[in-house]
């Protein structure tokens, strides 16, 4: 159907960064009415050849063609203006600016004496309007909504700057079920206004269910361009790694704790009735060295919540929290940390990586909070624990001194979760560990979760991705609506299903078990 | 063959210092314009004298304010109140003296402990305020700048205070070796806060706040008590900084004591390559920004610029040191390298084609 023109045409794209090539000769072309994904895992190039061809990175060789025209992007103002738009991994809008003020930055509607603000607020009321967010006041604080609906607000700015190419960076990465199957029908809209839509996603699912095309990268390398309706899946992740689905399948089997292994030990986390008012209503919960707690739930259906209650970073209103049989306040996370619970935040760019400090102090900060700042970890302590974490969790950094902004989202999450084993937490809480991270890293981190538990910790895994809930947990705790509904063994006969009628039903009937 | 170097150890000097000393050299070479004798060093009664060794003496309390300020700028606040701070350090310290005619050593050391200890309120003031209120740093400070010139006035019943008190006045104007002493101590106060930051986690927790504070407390920290410390150690400083200042005159004024010095701790800072934002901090450049402000004042003095000229003049320095360092200026050259670069290379591949 599409043979036509290309409306984007990159050739021999390549960017250099001091000591890697980032992109080596890389082609990639974008046809209107497609959507077209870019596959590979991380650190192959995905983000900068979009920054490429947003004119965040200037290329160092190769062509850029947007609809036929040499391009020479000096800036991201020049791609806007050849009708690129771009919606970022992390919603990058102005959260304290109104959802309209957001919507026409830049496109502000004008009269004589300047900005109309009221023409500006219908058309951004229009723009939401089409995407079925009609029902948004165009005046509410951008911060007013929850993520998900920001993305889709970022996504609706796109039809007000009459985009021809839409980019969206993993947009799927914070959204619900429902929240990704609006996005689509956003997606599906656009395209058949003849939009051509790059799409990011690590959810392979996502990708075959909305894109038509996809090219794959591996280590800055073009890997070849495929439509998707000639190539399984098993074909494509071989593709993105690199090698056969052999060492991928291992992990699938023989994952699944059984529950023999645990049920003697005893509880390292007893809380009773743990709660907060508008956050969480009270729970039980208790968790036994060496197994993993799942916490499977919608978004907002309180998992991170009640996270955030066991780290101490909120202060729950109720209940009892005991640790090996002692009783504790829990009432900070330096208190949760020097105890041995350790919490990976969900929000990894606000709550976790700190940007402008190296790998090697992102990794010992948390073990030098605990140890307190008149204690200082000697330098040699330090490198021993980078090259530790660093060999044992495989990460890839240049070095221990680089800023931890520059490395990719997988390995900045693998930095923290070195941060958090180097305290060497007897209860690690692990809030999203594999969001926006491709599946090769994410079946590591995964593989690293259960050999920890094997060692002895206690493990609170959060995700919204079920499959994987019911892939590594050995007991399943289920949230629905800022409330615990159920507590269920992972037998090796439960499945994802079972969890969704749970939290359907609310509650384990008897037809259930 | 640079790669090597780098490789053992990094390049000795950072750029951004780099270039901090070549603004320092230029100043120097400025003066010696006007007059050769800028570099005389002569040596009378047991002390080195002449204009290059009354700046490293006057840049005693800049040296003071400036570390100050670059911590509190780190965790990205701002400090407004250290001039005041300093007005208060000499207030109490000449108060003191004056009110018991203390001419010994030991009532010079009782009133810098005085004074440092009210500092030391001063800043445990705003410190509950930022950190625990978590009032803006800007307006907190704000208000004590205002306020600390009324203590000021208060403790010295509206008067300008003087004291007679040969070792007080000895801390800024005596000699040890040669060197002013102002020099010396200022210096080593400088390296025990170099100390009690790098040797010991203090410094990483102040970046690690200043780049995100809630991260920060997510990973442990407790940034509360942090952003406490810093505005506590400025403000002892600043106490410091009133010490040098005062010593040197035996008397304070309190509305003219360390005026306008807040604005200068900042510029020392920003020159020396701290970023407003916050997060990492340098102070090797607050120190030789506190120098070069210490040269600039006795380089309009040298120049010979009016007093009403002197503001512009200094802000046309510093605008000239800020371009100097801007990304703006480092990214052009990067440019303007590599462009020859690669119509060398061009004119290297077109010559291999010929042959």
């Amino acid at each position: 159907m599409a043979e036509t023109k290309p409306i984007v045409d990159m050739e021999g794209i390549t960017i250099t960064f001091p000591g890697v090539k980032a992109l080596d000769g890389v082609s990639f072309k974008m046809y209107p009415g497609e959507v077209h994904s870019l596959m590979g895992e991380n650190g192959a190039g995905k983000s900068t050849l979009i920054k490429a061809l947003t004119g965040v990175y200037t290329i160092d060789d190769g062509s850029i063609k947007v609809g036929g025209v040499e391009q020479r992007f000096a800036g991201t103002g020049d791609a806007e203006r050849a009708g690129i738009s771009t919606v970022y991994q992390e919603v990058n809008l102005a959260t304290n600016l109104s959802i309209g003020e957001n919507l026409m930055l830049g496109h502000e509607k004008r009269n004589k004496l300047g900005i109309d603000w009221k023409a500006s607020h219908e058309v951004a009321h229009e723009a939401l309007e089409q995407v079925g967010l009609g029902y948004l006041d165009t005046h509410a604080l951008l911060s007013s909504i929850s993520i998900a609906m920001q993305q889709l607000v970022a996504i609706a700015r796109a039809s007000v700057v009459k985009a021809k190419v839409l980019i969206l960076d993993e947009p799927t990465s914070s959204l619900d079920e429902n929240e990704v199957q609006r996005l689509f029908d956003i997606i599906r809209k656009l395209k058949s206004e003849g939009v051509a839509i790059l799409f990011v996603s690590h959810f392979l699912d996502q990708v075959y269910e909305i894109s038509d095309r996809m090219t794959v990268l591996r280590n800055g390398k073009f890997v070849g361009e495929y439509l998707v309706k000639d190539t399984p899946r098993e074909q494509t992740i071989s593709l993105m790694i690199g090698k056969s689905m052999e060492s991928l399948s291992d992990l699938e089997g023989g994952v699944k704790q059984t529950l023999d292994e645990y049920k003697n030990h005893k509880p390292v986390l007893e809380v009773t009735q743990i709660g907060r008012r508008g956050e969480i209503q009270p729970v039980d919960l208790t968790i036994r060295p060496g197994e993993i707690l799942g916490f499977a739930g919608l978004l907002g259906s309180g998992r991170t919540e009640l996270a955030r209650l066991l780290f101490g970073a909120d202060k729950p209103d109720t209940g009892t929290y005991k640790l090996e049989g002692n009783t504790l306040t829990v009432s900070s996370p330096y208190i949760a940390l020097k105890n041995g619970v350790a919490y990976s935040t969900e929000d990894r760019r606000d709550e976790g990586i700190l940007s402008e400090l190296s790998v090697r102090e992102n990794m010992i900060l948390a073990l030098q909070a605990i140890r307190g700042w008149a204690h200082p970890i000697s330098r040699k302590e330090q490198e021993e624990i980078c090259a530790t974490y660093i060999k044992a969790l495989s990460i890839k950094t240049p070095s221990t001194e680089t800023p931890i902004k520059s490395l990719s989202g997988g390995n900045q999450q693998k930095v923290l979760l070195a941060r958090w084993l180097a305290t060497s937490p007897k209860v690690l809480i692990l809030d999203e560990p594999t969001r926006g991270i491709d599946i090769g890293a994410k079946s590591e981190i995964q593989e690293t979760i259960v050999q920890l538990a094997r060692q002895g910790k206690a493990i609170v895994f959060i995700s919204s991705e079920l499959s994987e809930v019911v892939r590594i947990s050995s007991r399943v705790l289920i949230l629905k609506d800022r409330k615990k509904v159920a507590e269920v063994e992972n037998t090796p006969d439960f499945t994802q299903g079972n969890i969704v009628k749970i939290i359907a039903q609310g509650g384990v009937n008897e037809n259930v078990k | 063959m640079s790669s090597e170097k780098k490789k053992r150890g990094g390049p000795a000097i950072p750029k951004r210092l780099l270039l901090t000393i070549i603004a320092l050299v230029l100043l120097i070479i400025i003066d010696v314009i006007k007059d050769p004798s800028f570099l005389h060093i002569g040596y009378v009664n047991g002390g080195l004298n002449g204009p290059l060794i009354d700046v490293i003496r006057d840049s005693a309390p800049f040296l003071m304010i400036a570390v100050g300020m670059t911590l509190v700028i780190s965790t990205s606040g701002i400090d407004l109140s250290v001039g005041a701070s300093m007005a208060v350090a000499g207030a109490v310290a000449m108060q003191f003296m004056h009110n018991t005619n203390g001419t010994g050593l030991g009532s010079a050391l009782l009133a810098i402990v005085l004074a440092l200890g009210v500092c030391a309120l001063i800043g445990a003031w705003n410190g509950l305020l930022v950190s625990g209120l978590g009032l803006q740093p800007f307006i907190t400070t704000l208000i004590m700048m205002l306020a600390g010139r009324g203590i000021a006035k208060t403790i010295t019943s509206g008067e300008n205070t003087s004291a007679v008190n040969s070792a007080f006045s000895w801390i800024d104007t005596g000699y040890v070796l040669g060197i002013p002493f102002a020099f010396i101590l200022a210096t080593l106060i400088v390296l025990a806060v170099a100390a009690l930051m790098r040797k010991t986690a203090l410094g990483m927790m102040i970046e690690s706040v200043g780049v995100n504070p809630e991260a920060s407390r997510m990973g442990g920290l407790k940034p509360k008590r942090v952003i406490f410390s810093v505005y506590l150690i400025s403000a002892i400083l600043a106490g410091m900084a009133g010490v040098f200042t005062t010593g040197n005159v035996m008397r304070v004024t309190p509305s003219q004591t360390g005026l306008s010095y807040e604005m200068d701790a900042v510029l020392a800072v920003v020159i020396g390559g701290t970023s407003l934002l916050g997060g990492k901090f340098s102070l090797s450049g607050a120190y030789l920004g506190a120098m070069i402000i210490s040269l600039l004042e006795k380089t309009i003095v040298w120049l010979g610029i009016s007093n009403a000229a002197t503001p512009a003049f200094k802000a046309i320095i510093v605008i000239a040191i800020c371009v100097l360092q801007s990304n703006f200026f480092t990214n052009a050259l990067k440019k303007m390298r590599s462009k020859k670069q690669s119509k060398a290379a061009m004119t290297a591949a077109r010559e291999g084609a010929a042959a």
